[in-house]
């Protein structure tokens, strides 16, 4: 009989980085070094201490680095408060991976991309931007808006600046909501500014971020004309087996783990609005 | 067919007992649940509801998942050991002998869950046939048949015998070895069992539930019937508590939590009802922040969303728990009356 | 009783049609005479109002949400909710101002349970003469005497007098109230053996389904500490029989002092467990050490557990015994 999917195996932690303030970026690797599974981009794994609970994070490393994993992290509950506290060496739990992940080896294939993400919804994304970065030639112009409350707020800032900025056929543009003195780059909300970068609404365009600027963004590519079976997003809501038994992420006929978390517009529009 | 009389049945489930654990519907301090049967307990086999359903005996209210240890930095897992002793559960209503075809398609199809399918690949099913169903009972709106339940083995009670049917081969292995025990049915017994399914169709053919129309209820309607202005009225006296959930057999939605204990961190399972406003409740949200939404989930969820994934199988089998037993007596026939198409004679 | 119903329901549209309430809170008849639910009334589905034998739901809690919709709610009491109500405004979890209270008359509520213990299966309708209950079955009619089907909370009904209402429909009688104390006396006088492998008994079969804790008027907290998962005690973990244990007496001792003795708890429990004997004993025994309280009689007197007094019993001079 196989394994039960629900116990975990024990990862370590081998390198932590702070991309902000409430948020970090853990380097996951198995106890023997490698890493732990093959995954698609926007897939996700749970990671757990034993006593403080599991949580489901996706993974925000692309499947090009066959090295470790990366799971970048904001803080906000018990199990993302505890993985804040630890240092290099901790050793966590880890299952996964699951969903379904984006479409990269056929939706996406030859398409212009656009990415648009807000505050910590950069993460599953950075996992498929790197992976179409690494696989460049399969993949039209890619566009990257990115919008956060402030600079000290964006992710992935060094990464984004020094290696997406200088990517062939790539368009990144940040943005944050206030005003702050060391900031010389765009202001204002990410909606907003979707409709004043050039954008081909041909294009297949991906946004993830928090429900309010989904809302918003979604208005504004109707506005620009983006037909809804081009346009994905990734869910989440609250889950603990991710295997679609324990019930938690059904909306409709769907479970957000399994089904998901990734859906096209056109999907989500056939479903009850409880996510 | 074998027979035995109902006054000998202590014989037989001692010798079950003997090479199995027994679950029988057994009463203390006034209720009857399956419980491991001891020597000495009440049996309570004509107890039509019990007040859980039989799925305990697959998918108990807590399963132990794993432990760990944790040193230091350092994490190790101990996997836990599969149930692997037989189990007789005897007794099981046409119901609840229903249920666990709509568990098995939540818990062991893909991703199967070891712990269940193993206790499912353990047991032997003992059903009965229902004497006298009562007003709360649909389960003929679901096709299923309680003068004819399934299992491995099938029995009927008439006058003070008790009649099995083997019908697979755990059913017959589990008769072979009780033959000391029980005597052969003869023609005369075989009409009589012929006699009391027949009684016991008529009986439901004229249960006030049994003619429920379920016309509308599928993946067709799903945004229609999620819409309907008729919820909020439905909910309005929902208490958000579990008891349907809990006394259901084929809600199947669980919890995992960790308990931190003196030799470890034990990680469980435990029946979860998305009847309860933390279920869905997340550090960035609360998709169903209402009762109402709550409670139109769990409707929602066997009669339209569970119908639409597996075939038109409705994750509800009509035994009526939760009519007998919602604190504002709230229930799925409710539901169905008021969402429900009106057949064409009414 | 027929009657009481009549005018109780004239009462509802009355109040509806006039404008007086925005809605009203009641009961409402299911299929087979003991499936009543409390419900929402307004002028659309004001005909469905029912006030019937098996009326025992208290529905004093559902106001801590309808008192904050706009406009006023009219709510249906028998004497005994009318403590619950009391204790809710003394806790200020209703605003008073948007409730009009009808008291009703109570001759004591039917526990459907209670017929079917005394195998009568297949109840598809039942009536009550106010002496006799009959009940129509799909396996024949049966007659049984009513005060033997009364809810536990009626058989230790605290009187017909309500504590607080805007108008009454029907009579209030000088029922005396009924003992209560005689199955906690019991349990006292039994040895601590017997009394801990009673509740061992009735606790073991709670299924942790929280419905005593949701229905209880006194259990009013917006997030219930069996619902923080950071708690560790979290509700449905059920982890072990201790944490069974623990549930009911950590519940008993936050309501302690609070407890109306609705008896709600125990009418809901799809167990059939007598919860409210741990209430009755926290009620007795506060009796004896502080002096008779009733909680929800009166709004303005403070509660014995909120009040200090120079002479109360001190720990120290409690007998381990007691």
């Amino acid at each position: 009989m196989n394994r039960e999917p629900l116990i975990p195996f024990v990862a370590k932690v081998i390198g932590i980085t702070e991309e902000t303030p409430d948020v970090k970026t853990f380097k996951v690797v198995g106890l023997d070094g490698k890493k732990p599974f093959e995954h698609i981009p926007g897939q996700c794994a749970f990671l757990s201490m034993p006593g403080v609970g599991e949580a489901l994070f996706s993974i925000t490393s692309s499947p090009t680095n066959k090295e470790f994993m990366e799971f970048s992290i904001k803080k906000c509950g018990c199990v993302t408060e505890w993985l804040h506290s630890i240092e290099i060496g901790q050793q966590v739990t880890l299952r996964g991976p699951y969903g379904n992940g984006f479409p990269v080896e056929t939706d996406f294939r030859g398409k212009d991309l656009v990415f648009i993400a807000g505050g910590i919804g950069l993460a599953p994304l950075r996992s498929v931007i790197n992976y179409v970065r690494d696989n460049r030639k399969n993949y039209g112009k890619v566009t990257v808006i990115y919008g956060s409350r402030s600079d000290n707020d964006l992710v992935f800032r060094s990464e984004i600046e020094n290696e997406w900025m200088n990517a062939e056929d790539f368009n990144v543009y940040l943005t944050i909501d206030r005003e702050t003195p060391a900031w010389n780059g765009h202001v204002g909300f990410v909606p907003n500014y979707v409709k004043e970068v050039p954008l081909d609404n041909a294009a297949t365009a991906v946004l993830c971020g928090p429900p309010i600027m989904i809302k918003f963004t979604l208005a504004a590519l109707q506005e620009l004309g983006f037909k809804t079976d081009k346009v994905y997003t990734t869910l989440e809501l609250r889950m603990k087996c991710a295997i679609g038994k324990c019930g938690r992420c059904n909306v409709g006929d769907k479970y957000v783990c399994k089904d998901g978390p990734v859906f096209r517009c056109d999907e989500l529009n056939e479903l009850p609005n409880e996510y | 067919m074998k027979k035995i009389a109902v006054t000998e049945l202590n014989s037989v489930f001692r010798a079950i007992a003997e090479n199995a654990d027994l679950f029988l519907p057994v009463k203390k301090s006034g209720q009857t649940d399956f419980c491991k049967w001891e020597e000495g307990d009440k049996v309570d086999l004509h107890k039509l509801k019990t007040t859980k359903s039989a799925k305990n005996a697959f998918f108990p209210q807590i399963q132990d998942l794993v432990k760990f240890q944790v040193s230091g930095k350092e994490i190790t897992v101990e996997d836990p050991a599969l149930p692997d002793k037989k189990q007789v559960i005897f007794g099981v209503k046409a119901c609840d002998a229903a249920s666990f075809d709509i568990l098995d398609m939540a818990f062991t199809e893909d991703f199967p869950d070891t712990f269940y399918s193993a206790r499912r690949e353990n047991t032997t099913i003992v059903s009965l046939a229902c004497n006298k169903p009562d007003e709360a009972c649909f389960c003929k709106v679901y096709g299923i048949d309680a003068s004819e339940p399934k299992g491995d083995v099938v029995s009927w009670i008439v006058g003070d015998t008790l009649y099995l049917q083997p019908i697979t081969d755990k059913g017959n292995a589990l008769v072979e070895s009780l033959s000391d025990l029980l005597s052969d049915a003869d023609e005369k017994d075989v009409s009589a069992v012929e006699e009391k399914k027949a009684e016991i169709k008529e009986i439901i053919d004229r249960l006030p539930y049994s003619h429920l129309n379920l016309k509308g209820f599928d993946g067709e309607h799903l945004m229609e019937k999620f819409n309907s202005e008729k919820w909020g009225e439905l909910a309005s006296a929902c208490l958000g508590c579990g008891t349907c959930t809990f006394v259901c057999p084929t809600c199947q939605c669980y919890d995992i939590k960790d308990f931190k204990t003196n030799k470890g961190v034990r990680r469980f399972k435990c029946w979860d009802s998305c009847m309860y406003s933390d279920f869905t409740l997340t550090a960035g949200g609360q998709p169903r922040p209402t009762q109402m939404q709550r409670y139109r989930q769990r409707f929602m969820h066997k009669l339209v969303y569970f119908p639409s994934n597996h075939g038109g199988v409705y994750s509800c089998v009509g035994c009526g728990r939760c009519v007998q037993k919602c604190p504002q007596m709230l229930n799925i026939v409710k539901v169905i009356k008021v969402l429900g198409e009106k057949k064409d004679n009414e | 009783m027929q009657g009481i119903e009549k005018a109780a329901k004239q009462r509802a549209e009355e109040l509806l049609n006039s404008g007086e309430v925005a809605r009203v809170i009641g009961w409402k008849e299911g299929d087979f005479s003991y499936d009543v639910s409390p419900a929402t009334f307004t002028k659309e589905n004001v005909q469905d109002f029912a006030y019937t034998p098996f009326c025992g739901a208290n529905l004093s809690k559902y106001l801590i949400e309808e008192s904050k919709k706009e406009g006023k709610t009219a709510v249906f009491l028998k004497p005994c909710d009318t403590y619950s109500f009391n204790q809710l405004c003394k806790e200020h979890r209703i605003n008073r101002d948007n409730i009009y209270v009808v008291g009703i008359e109570c001759d004591g509520k039917i526990d459907v349970d209670k017929i079917r213990v005394r195998g009568v299966d297949g109840i598809l309708s039942a009536s009550d003469d106010g002496e006799n209950v009959a009940v129509n079955t799909l396996y024949g009619e049966k007659t049984l005497k009513r005060e033997d089907l009364l809810l536990e909370k009626c058989r230790a009904c605290k009187g017909k007098k309500h504590m607080v209402s805007d108008e009454l429909i029907g009579e209030e009688k000088d029922d005396a109230p009924r003992p209560r104390f005689t199955m906690v006396e019991k349990l006292e006088n039994m040895t601590e053996e017997e009394r801990f492998a009673f509740w061992k008994k009735e606790l073991s079969k709670c299924i942790r389904c929280n419905a005593c804790r949701n229905v209880c008027p006194a259990c009013s907290c917006v997030n219930c500490v069996f619902d923080n998962p950071a708690s560790n005690i979290a509700s449905k973990a059920n982890a072990d029989s201790f944490e069974e244990k623990l549930y009911h007496i950590i519940r008993a001792w936050h309501v302690a002092g609070r407890c109306t003795d609705c008896g709600e708890c125990s009418r809901v429990c799809p167990q059939g467990i007598p919860l409210h004997l741990i209430n009755r004993k926290f009620i007795k025994d506060m009796n004896g050490f502080y002096g008779e309280y009733q909680a929800g009689v009166n709004i303005e007197v403070n509660a014995p557990l909120n009040s200090y007094d120079v002479s109360d019993r001190e720990p120290k001079d409690f007998d381990s015994k007691e």
